[in-house]
């Protein structure tokens, strides 16, 4: 057992210091600003050329071929420097690399990766939330294409999108778990219409709603094989639930450091309660950055899909929502008598128990999966 | 960074588990059976572990806080009563101070319990507790201030007063006002403020340990009952309302391994002042979740959780004093905003 770097992991964190030194954009905290998902394309681009993004992912397809645990070293350098987090999209590799053809995966994954191609991800629909596979939305074979007709919902970057990884019915007469395929979609195309979301600490940019009209997908953008979209999903919303792939700790670790300094500049206005909600934001920040080293430790025996994901998932929305509680508690009478950022990390920290699977149904799957209670 | 077990730290938690497994009780009933108490003590100083933090030949430790750890959490998962963290904390302490291990010796810590008793160079000045003593041990060091750290002084343990106090499992004695400081054995023994820091360290990842390994056994427990206890003609584990108090629970066990496993690692390998630092991390995080993994077990255990003759409770009081020990979550909190916020409202 070693927390320590070894060789390798202390030149690819001195070459990131390094570098951050003199390229960290300086953005808002993500989440909160509308200006970060403005120029999120440039940082991931400008991450991934300098060699610092899609470590552990294969070189085949524009990865370095690293242990997954490298990515938690790029975290804390990330938090240190008080730079934005890395972009968060290591589940959409990890469902294509597990679904896709070895053709989906060399078409694809190199622009995912290095962040010339953006990729938005089309599950959700208005009607079919945490009864995901229950969605309507369908994809009807016409010649050489598939026809996309439906409505999607909390589409992540939908806005700058150029493909959609989506998720359709292919075959209304299976069970509905089985009837469901995935295809690679063309955002830009008369078929289909992004509107935007204002979410309740007023980003704009971020989720979105997507109307396919008669949109067009050619054949072989199909993921997986045809009825294997639930698998695939499944897969997708593993790594979707975890810290280690999402790159949140770095996002965390950044509030509380500019918590630590507020509080630092002049104690004595604070209460003891205050001081103490970002004393216990920091434990459960410092919980998350031991618990993504472990978890992507074990990844050296090898990457499990399996529902560990789910309580990784529940311990982060307790760190993100402990977080936000420090921050509100701290900007005290400031959070409603001006638009302060600790009140948009607030609002925002609580959609956490509710994007990626709620934290209702994260609990249904460790009870049922993880500790093996019968299903109810 | 690699945190998975060395093969050595997997066999070692191996023979933890089977060992506790044999000998640790099963029931309440079981607490009263002094020929297996009496077994369990015996393997567990058989299995050597109690010499785990003494001298390995080079002034160093023979096994890493990360090895007592495993211990330790296997101990509290069986709510094995048996010395171990005491006895440990003692030998560590002789160690760092160039004193020859005493055997049954254990540390004298203030009222609080939140650290060790500084005592008068002759007799004590306020009550001390000696903490998870043997079955026959009659000494415990304490701290007398010296310069810019301490010496070690030795108060015999055999006046005090057994403490009743919340732990089934482990022995607490209280020694009064008065009681005679003795020298430590002959020779000097200075302990500087670097060293005490790092046994404090230890401290913090052991108790930590513990409450891990008492939320990990009574989470164990109470999904087997929950599985297996029928209302409304079903098992009552199939209810939501009851799943989700326990996916929580099982969250929390995974969050504690985490800080807890860094904590023990760091008492070795990181500079003092860190290695505090992430025992106090470890230590805010393990003694609320465990709180609530022990009152969640009693509250899915229903009428009978709440009655003496039901495990669930040895469990719970166990995990009291692990966290009062070296001092409970609130006072980690304060100690984090001491060296955070630069602030020391609240502190001792």
């Amino acid at each position: 057992m070693d927390f320590r770097d070894s060789r390798a992991e202390a030149e690819l964190r001195a070459r990131l210091r390094a570098w951050l030194a003199d390229n960290n954009p300086g953005l808002p905290t993500s989440s909160t600003d509308d200006e970060y998902w403005a120029r999120q394309a440039e940082w991931h681009t400008a991450l991934y050329d300098a060699g610092f993004f899609g470590l552990s992912w294969p070189s085949r397809v524009g990865g370095h071929d690293l242990p997954a645990v490298f990515d938690a070293i790029v975290d804390d350098e990330l938090a240190a420097a008080g730079a934005p987090p890395r972009p968060s999209l290591g589940y959409l590799v990890q469902g294509i690399s597990t679904h896709g053809s070895e053709a989906i995966q060399q078409r694809f994954l190199p622009g995912l990766i290095s962040g010339r191609e953006r990729w938005c991800q089309g599950f959700s629909e208005p009607d079919a939330g945490s009864d995901l596979a229950s969605l309507r939305t369908t994809a009807v074979r016409d010649g050489a294409e598939y026809v996309v007709d439906g409505h999607k919902i909390w589409t992540s970057y939908s806005d700058v999108a150029d493909w959609c990884l989506l998720l359709a019915r292919t075959d209304p007469d299976v069970p509905k778990h089985h009837g469901l395929s995935a295809f690679a979609v063309p955002m830009r195309q008369p078929g289909v219409v992004q509107r935007p979301l204002r979410m309740i600490n007023g980003v704009t940019k971020e989720f979105g709603q997507v109307l396919f009209d008669h949109a067009r997908v050619p054949a072989g953008n199909m993921i997986g094989e045809p009825g294997e979209g639930w698998r695939l999903a499944m897969t997708i919303v593993a790594h979707e639930r975890e810290p280690g792939e999402l790159g949140y700790v770095a996002r965390y670790a950044k509030t509380v450091a500019d918590l630590d300094r507020i509080v630092r500049e002049r104690p004595s206005s604070f209460r003891d309660d205050q001081r103490a909600a970002v004393a216990w934001a920091h434990v459960q920040a410092e919980m998350l950055r031991l618990h993504v080293c472990r978890r992507l430790s074990e990844r050296l025996d090898g990457v499990d899909h399996g529902p560990g994901g789910s309580v990784d998932k529940l311990l982060m929305t307790w760190v993100e929502q402990s977080v936000g509680h420090a921050a509100l508690g701290i900007a005290g009478a400031r959070s409603v008598t001006d638009d302060d950022v600790a009140l948009r990390v607030y609002l925002y920290s609580r959609a956490q128990s509710v994007m990626g699977g709620t934290s209702q149904i994260q609990k249904n799957i460790v009870a049922t999966r993880i500790l093996g209670l019968p299903a109810g | 960074v690699d945190t998975r077990d060395t093969p050595e730290q997997a066999q070692l938690r191996r023979a933890a588990h089977r060992l506790t497994g044999e000998l640790a009780p099963t029931s309440v009933a079981d607490l009263d059976d002094g020929a297996r108490s009496a077994r369990l003590a015996a393997a567990v100083r058989e299995a050597g572990w109690l010499e785990l933090r003494d001298d390995g030949g080079d002034g160093g430790p023979l096994a890493g806080g990360v090895e007592a750890a495993i211990v330790a959490e296997a101990l509290g998962a069986s709510v094995a009563d048996v010395a171990f963290t005491g006895p440990v904390l003692a030998r560590d302490l002789a160690r760092r101070a160039g004193a020859e291990p005493v055997d049954g010796a254990v540390v004298a810590f203030a009222p609080a319990l939140d650290g060790p008793a500084e005592v008068g160079d002759t007799v004590t000045t306020a009550p001390t507790y000696a903490v998870d003593h043997g079955r026959d041990g009659y000494t415990a060091w304490a701290l007398v201030p010296e310069g810019e750290g301490h010496r070690l002084g030795r108060v015999r343990t055999d006046a005090g007063r057994v403490a009743g106090g919340a732990d089934l499992t482990r022995r607490v004695r209280e020694l009064p006002t008065g009681t005679a400081v003795l020298a430590g054995g002959g020779q000097h023994l200075f302990l500087g403020r670097d060293e005490l820091a790092r046994w404090t360290a230890l401290g913090l990842a052991l108790t930590s340990a513990d409450l891990l390994g008492a939320m990990r056994g009574v989470l164990d427990v109470t999904v087997a009952y929950a599985a297996e206890r029928r209302q409304f003609g079903a098992p009552i584990g199939s209810f939501q309302a009851v799943q989700h108090l326990l996916a929580e629970a099982r969250c929390l066990v995974e969050g504690s391994r985490s800080v807890s496993l860094h904590a023990s690692w760091a008492v070795d390998e990181l500079e003092p002042d860190d290695a505090v630092a992430a025992g106090r991390v470890a230590k805010a995080y393990c003694a609320r979740a465990a709180r609530t993994v022990c009152e969640t077990a009693v509250q899915v255990h229903g009428g009978i959780g709440n009655t003496w003759d039901c495990i669930v409770h040895v469990f719970l009081r166990r995990a009291l004093l692990s966290s009062q020990w070296f001092g409970d979550d609130g006072r980690q909190l304060l100690e984090l905003q001491h060296r955070r916020l630069g602030v020391t409202d609240g502190l001792p």
